[in-house]
């Protein structure tokens, strides 16, 4: 999955992304209030796949297996396949390729899966990591070298999907068993793929908590990071069509390239042209705190919001009472690769796919959530509190 | 202008701009009658779409969101009237944005000494640009596109690729906050005062011998040197003003959005594109201060004015872009 951040790094280039969807990419109507059939939504993402939507939006009311308080080993909708190919004894070398460092979200998630080795070290004998700075031909180089340095498996987080494709198939063919997370990539060579729920489900419960708690006849205002990139088109794609449904009031879809100044200025502008503006809907949380700092400073009332789980906005969220919600797109799932490849070398099976649930923050479990000792850019839903060196190596 | 011109010891040069003078003293180039006239025509559009602009607290709210860039563009325009360009100001505010925010880590205590290192930082900067431009002869496009990558690349290296810490409150307030209940006008924003004392202070150089000398040396710099000036020393005085100014800039900025990695991603080119679109000329030797200041406000200004009327925000480079095109040919024509 392409992380915000990702997208953020794109943003230097970002007129010229803008530029060449253009012509191919629905614009969405910005400004344009009203009786429309659509709420303002504009037209649906050309990156709209309904039956994967129907299939997310049920897994969000799934059950998972495995222990509740380790959400990172449990699965939803399991489908085992055996791995006893792969079995060989330990101690192991598990070696990762990792698709860049450049967000806070994959820090906290490197920093997890770090402390996850140290847990395991009995049966970790060395733990090799290549960061591919979010550049595809390096990542592609990184793994090729991997392949030529004896890992007994072989974990991938790929930068983009296609690109990183032809690699993980060669990694494939070479019979180390290989573990791919976060982002996918089209083959199933791959021992497993896991990733929580994902992008649909994500934009669905922020929607579906704004359609409820702003007013009939209230105003949204949807702030994207930028179009053109999947995971973030599947977040905007489920609360559009949650919004159409609902017949709630969009007044705007803008998008702020994650930056908080263009955030907070668009939302400004926002409060200017309408006068008040009662709910804002996220497709990613890093910018949610500056969303609502505009309404602070405005001296206007804050609106029902969609943040994530980083701790600042949860950290505002208690102490302004804001009526708010919080999908996440949990950085423990940096630990379960660590997991699954311990099972696969000591041939269990495991599940392929392999989807983590995605838990909601939500008013009635906040409090179990912030945390004023950690820093503000740190994701509560790391998993990481029995970890290792934790808090410590989080700060 | 005039004035300097009397001392500029190059006799034709007098003898062609006293000509160009004679044509009328707002128009000629440099003058800052055509950009008050362009923002003047903005804002009639915008009073069309959005009269509730004009209203005192949502102007000077605006007023204050524009003193960053309206700070850079002043120190900018002191670089480019001297003859030279820098483009490293964008990372030296993201620089300073994410120093600050891990060196204060949210602790109020530390916002007055980490303020003070960053102008420190900002000093150095603009001091190293402007040696390595002068002393070292390397053109100002390079050193300080060099500057640009080692800090991009510096911050990334001690960040580890994303921001830490946190900005204390004191720090952000200068950014955020505003005097209340001021009479009349409502909400006076710390960063208006700031842009304020700014501009008041950097217009009383540019008034000054040495604020003259910059564009003397940018005008020729050959003859500003037989002359007696020091060419090498007063361009690099300009690139340290634009570290300063970048510094107050990143203050500004921090202060209103917060720690980001995208805190001054751009914006050297913001910057370029307000000055000239200001009225001084790319090469130097020509322009004045307030143009590059009102440069900056028209461009925010026009910004808004997209907003207002639905345009998206994908096209704001491609706007500058059109807007350094036509006022850089502008110019070439009017100097034949």
């Amino acid at each position: 999955m392409r992380r915000p951040g990702i997208a953020v790094a794109l943003a230097s280039v970002t007129t010229l992304v803008l530029a060449g969807c253009a012509t191919d990419t629905p614009t969405p109507t910005p400004s344009q209030s009203g009786a429309t059939a659509d709420a303002g939504t504009g037209a649906q993402s050309k990156f709209f796949v309904q039956a994967d939507y129907d299939r997310e939006i049920a897994l969000l009311g799934a059950t998972a297996t495995g222990p509740a308080d380790r959400p990172w080993e449990q699965v939803l909708d399991p489908r085992p396949v055996d791995t006893a190919k792969y079995k060989k004894p330990g101690p192991y070398k598990i070696c990762f390729s990792n698709a860049a460092l450049n967000n806070p979200w994959r820090q906290v998630g490197y920093k997890t899966m770090q402390a996850e080795v140290e847990a395991q070290k009995a049966l970790i004998k060395e733990f090799v990591h290549v960061d591919a700075e979010g550049k595809d031909p390096k990542q592609i180089t990184d793994i090729n070298d991997l392949l030529g340095k004896g890992c007994d498996a072989l974990i991938v987080s790929p930068n983009t999907t296609a690109t990183l494709t032809p690699a993980v198939e060669t990694a494939c063919a070479k019979g180390v068993p290989v573990i791919v997370f976060d982002r996918g990539v089209d083959t199933d060579c791959p021992v497993t793929f896991i990733n929580p729920i994902g992008g649909y489900g994500f934009g669905h419960v922020g929607a579906e908590f704004l359609s409820q708690k702003v007013p009939s006849g209230g105003k949204i205002l949807a702030l994207r990071i930028l179009p053109g990139v999947d995971v973030l088109e599947t977040r905007w794609s489920a609360a559009k069509v949650q919004f159409d449904k609902a017949k709630v009031n969009v007044v705007g879809v803008e998008f702020t390239d994650g930056d908080p100044a263009k955030t907070k200025t668009i939302v400004t502008n926002y409060l200017q042209r309408h006068g008040t503006i009662d709910g804002i809907w996220m497709d990613a949380g890093a910018t949610a705190v500056a969303a609502v700092e505009a309404f602070q400073d405005a001296g206007k009332p804050l609106p029902a919001i969609n943040g994530e789980d980083q701790l600042d906005f949860l950290k505002l969220w208690k102490d302004k009472q804001l009526t708010a919600v919080a999908p996440t797109y949990p950085t423990y799932q940096w630990r379960t690769p660590v997991l699954a490849a311990l099972r696969i070398l000591r041939g269990e099976p495991v599940s392929s796919p392999w989807k983590l649930p995605q838990p909601t923050i939500t008013q009635d479990n906040l409090d179990q959530y912030v945390d004023d000792a950690m820093p503000p850019l740190h994701y509560a839903m790391c998993g990481c509190t029995d970890l290792p060196g934790y808090p410590q190596r989080w700060k | 202008m005039t004035a300097e011109l009397t001392r500029d010891p190059d006799g034709t040069a007098t003898q062609r701009r006293s000509g160009a003078a004679a044509r009328g003293r707002l128009t000629r180039p440099g003058g800052v009658l055509p950009i008050v006239a362009i923002l003047a025509l903005l804002l009639v559009l915008i009073a069309i779409q959005q009269p509730d602009f004009f209203q005192p607290a949502s102007l000077l709210s605006f007023l204050g969101r524009s003193a960053p860039i309206i700070i850079l563009a002043a120190g900018q325009y002191f670089v480019i009237v001297s003859g030279e360009f820098d483009l490293s100001v964008g990372s030296l505010v993201t620089a300073q944005v994410v120093v600050a925010a891990r060196l204060i880590d949210s602790d109020p205590g530390r916002t007055w000494p980490v303020v003070l290192l960053l102008f420190g930082f900002g000093l150095l900067v603009g001091l190293a640009n402007g040696l390595i431009t002068t002393a070292l002869r390397v053109p100002s496009f390079i050193t300080t596109l060099g500057m640009y990558l080692i800090l991009v690349g510096a911050v990334y290296l001690w960040s580890d690729g994303a921001p830490r810490g946190g900005l204390s409150d004191e720090f952000r307030r200068f950014g955020r906050l505003a005097v209340e209940d001021v009479p009349l006008l409502g909400r006076l924003p710390y960063a208006l005062l700031v842009l304020l004392a700014v501009a008041g202070l950097l217009l009383l150089f540019s008034r000054s011998d040495p604020g003259r000398t910059l564009v003397a040396v940018g005008d020729n710099p050959r003859t500003a040197e037989l002359a007696g000036v020091r060419v090498g020393r007063a361009k690099t005085v300009a690139f340290v003003l634009s570290g300063l100014a970048a510094t107050v800039a990143a203050i500004l900025l921090g202060g209103y959005s917060g720690v980001s990695f995208q805190a001054g991603l751009g914006l050297e080119f913001t910057a370029i594109t307000a000055v000239v679109l200001g009225g001084v000329a790319l090469g130097g030797g020509r322009g004045a201060l307030l143009g590059a200041m009102l440069g900056a406000l028209t461009l925010e200004t026009l910004f808004t004015l997209m907003n207002f009327y639905g345009v998206s925000g994908a096209l704001k480079s491609t706007v500058q872009g059109l807007i350094i095109l036509a006022a850089v040919s502008v110019g070439a024509l009017r100097r034949r």
